[in-house]
C-alpha cells in the first residue's frame, strides 16, 4: 500500500495537471469523493489498533487538508485563467472614436458677450434689454440728440415709415432702465444695433454692450478704473489704455478708449464718458444730485481682438468652418 | 479735414516733431486719421519748362520732348504721358537720381531715341495719387528751380476727425488755437491788415430777414487781371487740404475759408442784379446751382436773391448766374453768418454735403466775417491785382448769438472728474482757450469766445479743463457701491443654459440678420412681414425676420453648398411681428438640422435626422423647465412644413412653438435638396420654469405590465397614453410605448401600439390583483374610446 505522503504528492501532480474545472473535480472525487483513496483510509481506521487510531486520523486528516486546499488553490488559478481568457475576448480598441453626439458650439460673438457679461455681473451690474424697433425719442432726442444734430448724420439709421427706427447704439436702455428704476443704477445692456452700412469693416448688424451707472459721488476717474478692469480681464492681460477726448451728445465729458496693441499700435476700442447732465434730467434723475458713467463696447471688435478674427464680416457668414474653432 | 503741416506752423509752431504733433491734436480731442509725409527723396529735381512736343517716330503712345531745366540748356526727352504740351512747367529728374519709389534715373534709348531725363507724374513722386500724366506745376514756377523750394517741401499732410461740436476747429486757426492751448505757446499767424479802399464802389445788400441772415460782410474787387494765375504756394496748400485749384478768385475764397473757417463766395459783380437780399426761399422757386444742378427750393431753405430772384443757397452753394469764369474782372466777396438753426439738415434734405455747409451747420464765428473779406482781398489784390471798394460788414445785434457767461464750481469739477485741479492750472487753461473771465473767486465765471457754440453749461467747462488738463493725468479710483443683493428668479430658465444644453445636443449656434428678403420670409411663415425698412441694404435685407427660420435656413444652404453634409444649427433672437404702430419683438429660440441624425461613425448604421430625433432635442429642452407635463404636441398645418409632419408645441393649450419636417417646396427654394428638421420656441413662454415641489419616494416596489392593443392609425399615442393614466392616476406612475407597428398581421389602417404601465403604490406594497385590476380597466378604457382591441 502507497504511503500517506506518496499518496498526497500523487494527488498533487494531478490537481497541477487538472487543466480545466471538471478535471480538477475528477481528481477530488478521486481522493475525498465517498469512494475516494483519502476516504478509504479513513474507512479503513478501524482495522487499526485502537491506541494507533487517534494519530492516524490526524494524518489522514491533514492530507485530506492538503489535497483540499491544494484543489481548492487550483480551481481559484482555473477560475482565474478563464477569467482572464474570457476578459482577453472582450477586448477594444480603445483608440477607435466613441458613439454618438459630437459637441455644438457658441458663436464667438454669443461667446464674447457672455464673457463681457460675466465680468460685469461679477460686479454687481444687473443685465437690461430694450426693444430694437425704437423710437426717435429713445434713440436720439432723451440722449441729447435732436433733430437736425450733425451727430445724427453720422448714425446711418435704417428708419421705418412713420418715423420708427432700428435702434442704432444699446444707449436707449439707459433712458428706458433709469426711468423704469431710478437711480442708483448699475446696469449693463447687451443686444443688436443696426446701422445703415455696409463694407470691409462695416456689417449694417452688430452687437454693442452699453454699461450704465449712476449714483452720488460718480466720477471720471470711477469710470478710468472700471474700463481698464475690464480690459485687463477680458483680455487676460495686463493692459495699457489711452483716454483720448471725444465727442458724444450723451456724455461729457467724453472719450474713446484705445488699447496699446502689437507692435505699439493703438487701437480703438469703445467709447465712454460721464452722462450728460441733460441725459439725467431727460430719466427724471437730477444732475446736481447724481452722476454717472456710461460706456458702449462693439462686442465684434472686442471679439475679433481676443480671437484673431481678422474679418468682421466672417461673423455674418456664419460657415461651421469658421464657427466649430470656437466650440 | 486734411492740412498741411507748415500752414498749421505758420500759426503755431512748436518745437516737437510731427508725430508728436499729431500725438498732441489726438489727445486734445481731434483724432488723427492719418499723417502722409509728402516730399521726401526729392533732391535733385528741378522745375522744367517744356518748349516743343513731337510724336516719337516709332510708338504712337510716346512723344518726344525738348524740355529747358533753366539753366540754358535744352535737353531732349521721352515722355508717354498723354498730358504733355508745350510751355506746361514739369517735374524733371535726370539720370543719376534716384526717385522716391526706388527707381534709379539713367540715360536710356526709348525706341531708338535717347531720353535725358524723365519728366514725372504726381504719384512717381510720391506727391498724391494721380498717375495718369505728368505733373503740371503752376505757370507761376520759374524753370530750374529746386521742385522741394517750388512745392514748399517736405511736409506732411495731416488728416483729422473732427467732432461735430468743434465746428470752430475746421480752420487752420481753429487748430492753432488748441494746438497754443495744449502746448502752452502764443499764436503767430500771417499779418493781415485791413485794406483800404481805393475806390468808392458798394454792391447794396439789404438783411430784410434778419433771423435768417443777421450779418453779412461784402466788399467790392474792380479790375482784377482775369489772366491771373493763382501762386504755387497757395495752389499746394489747397492740393494738400484736398482741393483741386480752379480759379485765383475760387481758390482764394477756399484758401480762406481753409485758414480762418469762414466760407466766402464770390460773385461776377456784373452779373448781380440790383440788391443782395438774403431771405427764405418761396414756394416754386428755383436756382441753378454752380455746379449746374437745378433746385427745387423748400420754404425752409436761405436763399440769396437779386432782382433776378435767387442767385444761390445760403451756406450751400453759390448759382450758376452769378458765378466767376475766366473773364470776370469785378469781384463781390459775400461773407455771411448763418445760424446753425437755420442751416441745420438743409444741405441734406437736398443731398448736399459742401465745405460750407459742413462748416456752417456747426457754427462759424460770427465775428469773423469782416476779417475773413479782408483776408480774401488782400489776397486777390496780390495775386489778381484790382481795388478794393470799402468793407461792408452790416449785422443785426438783436440776431446775433448772446454770448452768456457760463460758471465752473470747483466743486463740480473735483466731483465729475474725481480729481482735483489746482485753481491756477484751471484759470490757466481757461484763459488759453480764449475763455474772458468775468469776475475773479473761488469759483470761474466766463465768457466762451464768440466762436464756440458747445459751451452752454458747467460740464461743457469741465470737459474743456479735463480735455486740456489731459485724461490721462486723471487718476483710476475704484468706485465704491453700495452693493445689495437683487432678487435672482428660478421662475425662468437662463437662456445661457438653453444654448449651452443645444451646444451639448451637437447644435452650432449661428447669428443670422434681423432683416431679411420679404418674399422669402412670406414663404416660410405664412404672412408678409409688415415691418418693413424704407431704407434697406438691399431687397435681401428689406424686412424684419417673421421667423429665424428665414435667415437659418439661407445660411444652412450656403453650409451645404460648402461641402458640409451635416448641419444643425441654432440660433437665439428675436423675430418681429405686428404693425409699424405696435411693433411686437419676441424671443425665439430656433433650430435647423438636415443630414446624418449622428456625426458618421463606425458603430452605427447612419440615419438621417427625422421628427423624432429632433423632437427629443425639443423635449430635453422642455425638460429644464421641470414642466414637461405641460407642453403637449399636436398635429397641425404650418406653411414652411410638410403636411403630417409638422406639430404645435403648446404649453398648457397656449402655442408656444413648431416642430416638423421643411416643406420640399420651402426647402427648394433655399436651394436645399435634403430633409431638414426645424424647430422654433417662444422663448419667455416655453422656458417659463417651475420651481420643483418635492415629493416622497415611493418605498414599495413597482410592477410592469405590458399590454399591445391594435387601433386606427388615427388615435394618437397621446391620448393613448392620457386615457390609460385616467383610469387610475394614483396608481400608474408611467405609461411607456415601446413599439408601434403597421404591416402584416395587422389590418389596414390600424396599428398595434405595444405599451408598459408603471404602477405603484406610496403606501403598500402592489399585489399582482391589483396590477391586473388595473390594467384590464386600461384595456376596457381603450376599448370603449378608441376601439382598442388586445393584440393577441
Amino acid at each position: 500500500m502507497q504511503s500517506l505522503a506518496e499518496l498526497i504528492d500523487k494527488a498533487v501532480a494531478e490537481i497541477a495537471a487538472a487543466s480545466d474545472l471538471s478535471a480538477l473535480d475528477a481528481v477530488r472525487v478521486s481522493y475525498l469523493g465517498k469512494k475516494g483513496s483519502l476516504t478509504a483510509r479513513m474507512k479503513e481506521l478501524g482495522q487499526l489498533p485502537a491506541e494507533q487510531r487517534p494519530a492516524a486520523g490526524q494524518e489522514i486528516n491533514r492530507a485530506k487538508t492538503v489535497v483540499s486546499e491544494q484543489i481548492e488553490n487550483r480551481r481559484r488559478e482555473l477560475d482565474e485563467a478563464a477569467l482572464a481568457a474570457r476578459l482577453a475576448a472582450d477586448a477594444v480598441d480603445v483608440t477607435l472614436p466613441g458613439r454618438g453626439l459630437a459637441i455644438g458650439g457658441r458663436h464667438p460673438v454669443s461667446r464674447a458677450m457672455a464673457r463681457i457679461e460675466r465680468i460685469f455681473c461679477d460686479a454687481g451690474f444687473g443685465v437690461r434689454s430694450g426693444p430694437e424697433i425704437e423710437d426717435d425719442f429713445h434713440n436720439f432726442t432723451a440722449l441729447n440728440i435732436p433733430e437736425n444734430h450733425p451727430a445724427r448724420a453720422m448714425h446711418d439709421t435704417f428708419y421705418f415709415p412713420g418715423g420708427m427706427l432700428l435702434r442704432t447704439h444699446t444707449s436707449p436702455v439707459q433712458i428706458r432702465s433709469m426711468v423704469q428704476e431710478g437711480v442708483p443704477i448699475r446696469v449693463i445692456a447687451p443686444g443688436r444695433v443696426y446701422r445703415c452700412d455696409s463694407d470691409q469693416t462695416h456689417t449694417p448688424m452688430f452687437h454693442q454692450v452699453e454699461g450704465l451707472v449712476v449714483d452720488r459721488g460718480i466720477s471720471f476717474a470711477n469710470l478710468k478704473a472700471v474700463l481698464h478692469q475690464f480690459v485687463e480681464s477680458f483680455f487676460e492681460r495686463d493692459a495699457e489704455l489711452r483716454f483720448r477726448p471725444s465727442y458724444f451728445p450723451f456724455t461729457e465729458p467724453s472719450a474713446e478708449v484705445d488699447v496699446l496693441w502689437s507692435e505699439g499700435k493703438w487701437l480703438e476700442i469703445l467709447g465712454c464718458g460721464m452722462v450728460h447732465p441733460n441725459v439725467l434730467r431727460n430719466a427724471g434723475v437730477d444732475p446736481d444730485e447724481f452722476t454717472g458713467y456710461a460706456f458702449g463696447m462693439g462686442v465684434e471688435r472686442l471679439a475679433m481682438l481676443r480671437y484673431g478674427v481678422t474679418d468682421l464680416r466672417t461673423f455674418f457668414e456664419n460657415d461651421l468652418r469658421f464657427l466649430r474653432q470656437f466650440s | 479735414m486734411k492740412f498741411a503741416e507748415s500752414w498749421l506752423r505758420e500759426w503755431i509752431d512748436p518745437p516737437i516733431t510731427t508725430e508728436e504733433l499729431a500725438h498732441r491734436l489726438t489727445m486734445a480731442g481731434h483724432e488723427v486719421d492719418g499723417v502722409e509725409l509728402e516730399g521726401r527723396g526729392l533732391d535733385g529735381i528741378v522745375v522744367a519748362e517744356v518748349i516743343e512736343v513731337r510724336r516719337h517716330p516709332d510708338a504712337d503712345r510716346l512723344s518726344v520732348c525738348r524740355v529747358s531745366p533753366g539753366n540754358g540748356d535744352v535737353l531732349e526727352v521721352v515722355c508717354g504721358a498723354p498730358n504733355v504740351h508745350a510751355g506746361m512747367k514739369t517735374p524733371l529728374a535726370v539720370p543719376g537720381i534716384t526717385l522716391p519709389n526706388g527707381l534709379k534715373l539713367r540715360r536710356s534709348k526709348i525706341r531708338g531715341i535717347v531720353s535725358n531725363g524723365m519728366l514725372c507724374s504726381a504719384a512717381e513722386l510720391g506727391l498724391g495719387d494721380e498717375a495718369d500724366g505728368i505733373m503740371e506745376l503752376p505757370e507761376a514756377a520759374t524753370a530750374g528751380m529746386p521742385l522741394t523750394e517750388c512745392l514748399r517741401l517736405p511736409d506732411a499732410v495731416i488728416d483729422i476727425d473732427l467732432t461735430p461740436n468743434r465746428g470752430d476747429c475746421f480752420s487752420i486757426l481753429g487748430l492753432a488755437r488748441d494746438v497754443a492751448a495744449v502746448t502752452d505757446r502764443q499764436l503767430h499767424g500771417p499779418a493781415m491788415a485791413a485794406i483800404e479802399p481805393s475806390i468808392g464802389d458798394v454792391q447794396p445788400v439789404e438783411l430784410i430777414e434778419p433771423a435768417s441772415c443777421p450779418r453779412f460782410a461784402g466788399r467790392v474787387v474792380r479790375g482784377i487781371d482775369p489772366a491771373a494765375r493763382s501762386p504755387v504756394w497757395m495752389t499746394e496748400r489747397l492740393r494738400r487740404s484736398g482741393i483741386r485749384s480752379i480759379h485765383p478768385v475760387v481758390d482764394i475764397t477756399n484758401y480762406v475759408m481753409l485758414e480762418l473757417g469762414q466760407p466766402l463766395h464770390a460773385y461776377d459783380l456784373g452779373k448781380i442784379r440790383g440788391a443782395i437780399r438774403p431771405r427764405l426761399a418761396r414756394k416754386g422757386e428755383s436756382v441753378v446751382l454752380l455746379d449746374g444742378r437745378k433746385v427745387d427750393l423748400n420754404d425752409d431753405t436761405v436763399v440769396i436773391t437779386d432782382d433776378s430772384g435767387p442767385v444761390g443757397i445760403a451756406g450751400m452753394m453759390g448759382g450758376l448766374s452769378t458765378a466767376v469764369s475766366d473773364e470776370t474782372t469785378d469781384v463781390f466777396f459775400e461773407a455771411a453768418w448763418w445760424p446753425p438753426a437755420v442751416m441745420a439738415g438743409r444741405a441734406r434734405s437736398y443731398g448736399m454735403h459742401t465745405d460750407a455747409s459742413m462748416r456752417f451747420e456747426r457754427g462759424v464765428d460770427p465775428a469773423g466775417q469782416a476779417r475773413a473779406v479782408e483776408r480774401a482781398t488782400e489776397l486777390l489784390i496780390a495775386v489778381s491785382g484790382g481795388a478794393a471798394g470799402p468793407l461792408d460788414d452790416q449785422w443785426h445785434d438783436d440776431y446775433m448769438p448772446e454770448r452768456r457767461s457760463v460758471t465752473l464750481t470747483r466743486r463740480r469739477l473735483q466731483k465729475v472728474l474725481g480729481t482735483d485741479i489746482p485753481a491756477t492750472t484751471v484759470t490757466a487753461i481757461l484763459a488759453a482757450l480764449g475763455f474772458e473771465e468775468e469776475e475773479r473767486s473761488n469759483d470761474w465765471s466766463v465768457i466762451p469766445p464768440s466762436y464756440r457754440f458747445d459751451i452752454a453749461m458747467e460740464d461743457d467747462l469741465v470737459e474743456e479743463v479735463a480735455r486740456i488738463y489731459g485724461y490721462e493725468r486723471i487718476p483710476e479710483t475704484t468706485a465704491i457701491a453700495q452693493l445689495p443683493l437683487t432678487p435672482i428668479s428660478e421662475k425662468q430658465v437662463d437662456l445661457e443654459r438653453v444654448a449651452n444644453a443645444l451646444v451639448t445636443r451637437d447644435y452650432q449656434e449661428v447669428v443670422t440678420y434681423s432683416f431679411v428678403d420679404a418674399e422669402l420670409d412670406e414663404a416660410v411663415t405664412g404672412a408678409r412681414s409688415e415691418i418693413v425698412l424704407a431704407n434697406p441694404i438691399s431687397s435681401e435685407m428689406a424686412v424684419m425676420r417673421g421667423s429665424l427660420w428665414t435667415g437659418m435656413l439661407a445660411i444652412a444652404a450656403a453650409n451645404v453648398a460648402r461641402q458640409q453634409d451635416r448641419v444643425r444649427l441654432f440660433e437665439i433672437g428675436k423675430s418681429y411681428h405686428g404693425t409699424l404702430e405696435e411693433p411686437i419683438e419676441i424671443v425665439r429660440v430656433a433650430g435647423v438640422a438636415l443630414g446624418a441624425a449622428l456625426p458618421e461613425q463606425w458603430s452605427l448604421k447612419s440615419q438621417i435626422v427625422d421628427f423624432f430625433d429632433v423632437k427629443a432635442d425639443i423635449q430635453a429642452l422642455v425638460g429644464m423647465t421641470g414642466a414637461s407635463a405641460e407642453f403637449a404636441y399636436v398635429a397641425a398645418r404650418n406653411a414652411a412644413l410638410q403636411p403630417g409632419q409638422a406639430a404645435h408645441i403648446l404649453r398648457d393649450g397656449e402655442l408656444v412653438g413648431v416642430i416638423g419636417k421643411l416643406h420640399p417646396g420651402i426647402a427648394k427654394r433655399f436651394d436645399l435638396k435634403r430633409e431638414v428638421v426645424v424647430f422654433e420656441l417662444d422663448a419667455q413662454k416655453t422656458f417659463r420654469a417651475r420651481v420643483p415641489v418635492a415629493e416622497p419616494v415611493s418605498r414599495f416596489p413597482s410592477i410592469r405590465r405590458d399590454i399591445a392593443i391594435v387601433v386606427d392609425n388615427e388615435v394618437s399615442a397621446t391620448d393613448l397614453v392620457r386615457a390609460i393614466e385616467s383610469t387610475a392616476p394614483d396608481l400608474i406612475r408611467k405609461v411607456t410605448i415601446f413599439d408601434v407597428y403597421r404591416g402584416p398581421g395587422i389590418e389596414a389602417g390600424r396599428k398595434s401600439v405595444a405599451l408598459g404601465l408603471i404602477l405603484q403604490e406610496t403606501s403598500r406594497t402592489l399585489t399582482d390583483d391589483d396590477a391586473d385590476t388595473a390594467t384590464a380597466a386600461a384595456v376596457q378604457k381603450l376599448h370603449q374610446e378608441f376601439a382598442a382591441t388586445l393584440r393577441d
